[in-house]
């Protein structure tokens, strides 16, 4: 039996039925990493080597003792008779923007990349505290800043382990290459705009943006403060539904972790869909880009993509589901315009902290002031996207601006606000337990195509990011694998708090399409 | 394609930033920014109600779900030593930075002598 191959619940059940030990489980897991991940992301990493090319490249650091000394503490627990937790043995990866306490915490950037951070986030924190092993830091785009992970300073940065010429998305493409290559069955992301489902769509994994305020932010490196949301990332509904159960709920470090009970999950995750309103939009079915001409155009989604939502909305209608069609989202595509906006005022002002004096880079230039400090710090520290996205940021909040600007984006927020409560509103037309939607407008595409155009890039979210203007939570999960074989993602959405609901439609789903062909396909890093 | 973002604008945006760039990025980064003033213009033809609320988050905070604040109190932090270990330049305890510029506030170009 390949370890490295079973689900989170599959590990937890064989550790406590003392088949395995959480040491075994974590050494099989890094000696996966030892063979599929290859050179860890790292700062001036020169051309890539062929081998480089095969391998996943999802790590910047790998904690192997760190990791060790917790499954030892596990299995010495389980010996004991105590109960680890819910996690217990359970190997997992994080996002290298969340801070844990005595790791190297990079953001991927330059002027993050010799910060031990002295204190641990408290996602991280809940999952060590149910007994989860944490194997190391993964790799993300600077910042978060990007959707295919190309803009980390850490270099190689992640591949995509079904076609490892194509990007794993982003940002938290570290965390999804992780779990899909099978190096961990958890990892911990985050999604501003769409930074958790859509590498988990272009992976093949399931991924979820929690309700804002459900999972605390603290110690997690803010880029929307507004927006930010971590996440569970797995392969199966049942596992995320185990890591979310554990990192849920309030936090007296984050004021916006709101006081909210936190429902079983796991309880929930088999009662079926029958009797429950799914809607469609036509909407979300279809895509908006720039065009050759400096405009924008409508398009249709692509039809293996559009297959995959009508499919899955057949699937849930046999198993009992009532399907809503032809449900209003007109303020969908101003997800991105608005995200433009508030996103890069938010940013800009979260990374203004980063100036060489507290901790972080400092420019090794002797500088007669500090204000030339900071600047040659910050020119030398952050890479391109991060500088585009502070530009941005003061530019649409300069006072002459901010109007036109600023607000603007803030009152189509409620728009986008009010097109879910029209949609989730128990007393209004639609009555909605959730919105079935595709998750991305492609599948992965190539390394190379789209890093360097800005706006293309940030297009790849326009149908992930609403959810995060109106802080509704959204899962993606793979519902399967277009004619390259690269994964497609479906998403649901539903209102605030409904996490159950959407794991327990994403469970019904997934066993319903257990037995289907593209299931069983390997990815290229297993061919 | 019009530049709503000109030379000027945009020195004086890497001011405020407190960035200096290379050209070779400034060119690239003037460049995404007008374009991505393209893809906002978009939201000037929204019609929006002028009482429309602005949202600073989706989620509705009401009172039963917003944690009350913390009570002032000062709680010694355990770990100072591993915070001020971080720092690039330390004397002591004390963080260590160049001369802090000083600048009139009724003349913005002319530099005060250190007191």
């Amino acid at each position: 039996m390949n370890l490295h191959q079973q689900s989170a619940h599959v590990l937890t059940q064989l550790l406590r039925k003392k088949e395995v030990s959480a040491v075994q489980i974590t050494q099989a897991a890094l000696a996966r990493i030892h063979a599929v991940d290859g050179t860890p992301g790292q700062l001036d990493y020169g051309e890539l080597t062929e081998e480089d090319r095969h391998k996943v490249h999802a790590f910047i650091s790998v904690t192997a003792e760190r990791a060790l000394a917790q499954a030892r503490a596990v299995d010495e627990q389980l010996a004991h008779g105590e109960d680890p937790g819910l996690l217990a043995g359970i190997p997992f990866t994080v996002k290298d923007i969340f801070a844990v306490k005595g790791t190297l915490t990079t953001a991927a950037s330059r002027i993050l990349a010799n910060f031990t951070a002295p204190y641990s986030a408290t996602a991280v924190e809940r999952l060590e505290g149910a007994g989860g092993i944490m194997l190391g830091k993964v790799n993300l785009d600077e910042f978060t800043f990007g959707s295919s992970n190309e803009s980390s300073a850490f270099q190689p940065s992640p591949r995509n382990p079904w076609l490892l010429e194509r990007v794993p998305g982003g940002s938290s493409g570290g965390s999804t290459a992780s779990v899909a290559s099978g190096e961990a069955p958890l990892s911990l992301g985050t999604d501003t705009a769409g930074s958790i489902r859509q590498p988990a769509a272009f992976c093949g994994v399931v991924g979820m943006k929690p309700t804002y305020g459900r999972v605390s932010r603290y110690g997690l490196i803010a880029f929307g403060s507004s927006l930010d949301c971590p996440g569970p990332i797995a392969r199966d509904t049942r596992d995320a539904a185990m890591m979310l159960q554990a990192m849920a709920g309030a936090d007296r470090r984050d004021s916006t972790a709101a006081l909210v009970d936190v429902p079983d999950y796991l309880a929930a995750l088999e009662r079926g869909v029958k009797g429950l309103r799914i809607g469609i939009s036509p909407d979300y079915m279809r895509i908006t880009f720039p065009s050759a001409d400096g405009g924008y155009q409508q398009q249709p989604l692509p039809a293996e993509i559009a297959q995959a939502v009508e499919q899955a909305a057949e699937v849930l209608r046999s198993l009992g589901a009532e399907i809503i069609e032809d449900v209003p989202m007109p303020n969908t595509r101003y997800g991105i315009p608005a995200f433009f906006v508030i996103s890069r005022v938010e940013a800009a002002s979260n990374l203004h902290r980063f100036d060489g004096v507290k901790y972080g880079h400092r420019t090794s230039d002797p500088m007669m002031d500090l204000r030339e400090q900071y600047k040659r710090t910050r020119n030398e520290g952050f890479g391109l996207q991060p500088k585009l996205r502070i530009l941005m940021g003061m530019y649409v909040s300069a006072a002459q601006y901010s109007e036109q600007y600023y607000r603007r984006a803030l009152q189509v927020r409620t728009l986008i606000r009010r097109d879910f409560e029209q949609a989730f509103d128990p007393n209004g037309p639609y009555r909605l337990d959730a919105l079935l939607t595709p998750t991305t407008p492609t599948t992965a595409f190539k390394i190379g195509d789209v890093y360097g155009d800005s706006v293309l890039m940030q297009y790849a979210d326009q149908l992930t990011v609403p959810a995060n203007h109106a802080g509704v939570p959204g899962i993606s999960l793979p519902a399967g694998l277009d004619a390259d074989g690269a994964p497609i993602g479906i998403q649901l959405l539903g209102p605030d708090f409904s996490e159950a609901t959407l794991l327990r439609i994403g469970r019904s789903y997934e066993m319903a399409t257990a037995d289907e062909a593209w299931r069983k396909v390997l990815t290229e890093i297993d061919r | 394609m019009s530049e709503k973002i000109d030379r000027a604008t945009f020195d004086h945006l890497v001011e405020l930033a407190a960035l200096e760039l290379e050209e070779d990025q400034a060119e690239y980064l003037r460049r995404e920014l007008n374009k991505q003033l393209e893809a906002i213009a978009e939201l000037s033809a929204i019609p929006i109600l002028p009482d429309t609320d602005v949202s600073l988050h989706g989620v509705d905070y009401p009172q039963t779900i917003s944690p009350p604040p913390r009570e002032d109190v000062w709680i010694a932090s355990d770990n100072a030593d591993d915070i001020l270990s971080q720092a690039p330049q330390t004397e002591g305890r004390f963080l260590v930075v160049p001369d802090i510029p000083h600048t009139r506030l009724d003349s913005e170009n002319e530099e005060q002598e250190d007191a």
